[in-house]
């Protein structure tokens, strides 16, 4: 199975509060270090374990192609995942000036028709404007099936996947015939939330994504990366929304330490007036 | 003249309360807008929609649409927007609106604001607030195309109610299959079965961090009965396995706004908070005194929790 894995370098997002709004009232990450949209790094981990039997991770099964849309300073980005397993990996030359949503899913189009995968992998949403649209929009402009929220996905002889979405409260079980785009949740890294072809269904994979092991990242300096500019694969293409201003949400101060659970309670009904 | 359609939710027959939010959105717009009820038993979950002062209830109840696909939804919502000379699409943004808005949205040529939580119309003109950045900012977003598509916040758009009156109810057919429809097949849904309120629509909700470890349920149960509260978790706890997925406030969990949300043996990491801060008042119970969830807690008791819950429990029985 040939899979490509959209990727997008976003700020820090375990330190996203630290964020202010510069002079122009823009968004300012500046201090945030450099880092893969978890989500993303997921659908990677998630593309990985479905080219591989899970007992014999080092025979590859299949082709894992990532792209990204960023700037010349996300190539170590995709560096880092060819250490930890892709075999390729492409960047089409952006800032994210010129991209919206809309954008970036008519250009993994145009790479989907060069690239021709079975299955589009990418994180429900990425960490910095969080729209939780592009797997979506991608899988309209390729009138291909799509299959949001995958907590788990299980090949079925590389033909079709049946995918868990996870839905309030629930999950619903769909079965897409491949190609297929699918996006994922942080569930999808748990230890049997992915099942290839050949991997036995007791297999149990360590939780988590897996790390570069410094050999692994040495080779991976041979593999290839390509760059494209963003007019050649979204040509025409302009963004459908603009950003016109931001600001900060009211801080929530801190609050009250109350000296024990009367206190507590005595507060709750007298002061906030939240319970009888 | 802006007309807005905005698409219903129906599971199993029944209108979900999350469509009252986009109705709350469609009317702050202060034009005309209709009402498209789609699935099977949309029929009789029409009623339900008639008396929001919508100009029509679009009906299609048909058993192509019984269990929801978005390869089979959106064209039929894309059919009624073109044939009716829409120009606006709202949704609640639940996983159904999510899932459903983008796909429509790139059928439709229209740009998507999802998730906004305020709008501020100015003439012809609107722009969205959206929450992004795990909540730590807001966006205003214009959309610069002809046609928009829309995913409201539950927590933000409070559910509209009736305004009397009945609008008129007109079936249509489902839009002619695409190919996409023919490989996507719906197997089952699984859902959890509980005797508690949902956790979206709670105004309490008592959740647990991996503090709590085997003794999750033991502890909090209690406590959710004594407030009549919905269960929720951290997705430490999920992760651990103590608690199940569908407990999980956050991020990419369940994102919540009751009146109290009580925080027990939870340290507040950032994608836990962007999931409960618009909480009215919160509550955190936790040893570690320098946890980040008490920088957001407008009440915090440092303690052991497994001595302070069933304190608390006892407390809340207490008569006042």
């Amino acid at each position: 199975m040939k899979i490509l894995v959209a990727v997008k370098r976003v700020a820090d997002p375990e330190n996203l509060n630290k964020i202010r709004l510069s002079a122009q009232g823009k968004i300012d990450t500046t201090g945030l270090e450099p880092k893969p949209s978890p989500y993303d790094e997921y659908a990677l981990e998630a593309a990985l374990r479905l080219t591989e039997n899970g007992a014999n991770p080092k025979q590859r099964l299949g082709e894992v192609v990532v792209v990204t849309f960023g700037p010349k300073e996300a190539d170590s980005m995709l560096r880092a995942m060819l250490g930890t397993g892709a075999d390729r990996a492409i960047r089409v030359d952006a800032t994210d000036d010129g991209l919206d949503s809309d954008v970036v899913a008519r250009g993994l189009a145009a790479i989907v028709g060069e690239e021709k995968p079975d299955l589009v992998l990418l994180g429900y949403q990425q960490a910095e404007h969080e729209s939780n649209a592009v797997g979506q929009m991608l899988a309209e402009h390729l009138g291909w099936p799509q299959a949001t929220f995958a907590g788990s996905i299980q090949s079925e002889d590389d033909k079709a996947l049946v995918v868990g979405r996870e839905v309030e409260g629930a999950t619903a079980q769909v079965r897409v015939t491949l190609p297929a785009v699918v996006t994922v949740i942080d569930k999808i890294v748990h230890p049997k939330s992915v099942r290839s072809k050949t991997t036995a269904s007791a297999h149990a994979y360590a939780d988590g994504v897996r790390f570069a092991a410094l050999m692994a990242i040495m080779a991976a300096k041979k593999k290839p990366l390509t760059e494209k500019k963003l007019a050649d694969v979204a040509a025409g293409a302009t963004p459908g929304v603009r950003y016109a201003a931001a600001e900060l949400p009211p801080k929530r101060a801190a609050g009250v330490k109350v000296k024990d659970v009367k206190d507590l309670v005595g507060r709750l009904r007298t002061e906030a007036k939240v319970i009888g | 003249m802006t007309r807005t359609l905005v698409v219903a939710e129906i599971v199993e027959g029944k209108v979900r309360k999350s469509t009252y939010s986009a109705i709350a959105f469609a009317r702050q717009l202060g034009a005309p807008f209709s009402i498209l009820a789609l699935g099977a038993g949309a029929q009789s979950a029409s009623r339900e929609l008639t008396p929001f002062g919508a100009e029509k209830v679009f009906v299609c109840d048909d058993p192509s649409l019984s269990n929801y696909v978005c390869e089979r939804y959106a064209p039929t919502v894309a059919k009624v927007f073109r044939d009716d000379g829409f120009d606006t699409v709202a949704v609640t943004a639940s996983a159904f609106g999510k899932d459903l808005a983008p796909r429509l949205a790139a059928k439709l040529g229209a740009g998507y604001a999802s998730d906004i939580n305020m709008v501020k119309v100015e003439g012809a003109k609107r722009s969205y607030r959206r929450p992004m950045y795990a909540g730590n900012a807001f966006g205003w977003v214009e959309i610069l195309t002809p046609a928009q598509v829309v995913s409201v916040r539950q927590t933000e758009f409070a559910a509209a109610a009736p305004s009397g009156g009945e609008s008129a109810v007109q079936s249509v057919a489902p839009a002619a299959d695409e190919p996409a429809a023919a490989r996507v097949e719906f197997l089952k849904l699984e859902a959890s079965k509980s005797e508690r309120p949902d956790l979206g629509e709670a105004r309490v909700v008592v959740s647990g961090g991996r503090a709590l470890k085997e003794q999750f349920n033991q502890v909090l149960e209690p406590l959710a009965d004594a407030l009549g509260a919905a269960l929720g978790a951290s997705r430490a706890a999920c992760d651990a396995g103590y608690a199940p997925p569908e407990l999980q406030v956050g991020q990419t969990g369940r994102t919540v706004a009751p009146q109290l949300y009580v925080a027990i043996g939870i340290s507040g990491a950032i994608q836990h908070i962007a999931g409960m801060k618009a909480s009215k008042v919160i509550v955190a119970i936790n040893k570690d005194g320098d946890a980040p969830i008490f920088q957001i807690a407008d009440y915090g008791l440092v303690a052991d929790l497994f001595v302070a819950v069933p304190e608390l429990v006892q407390e809340l029985r207490r008569p006042s």
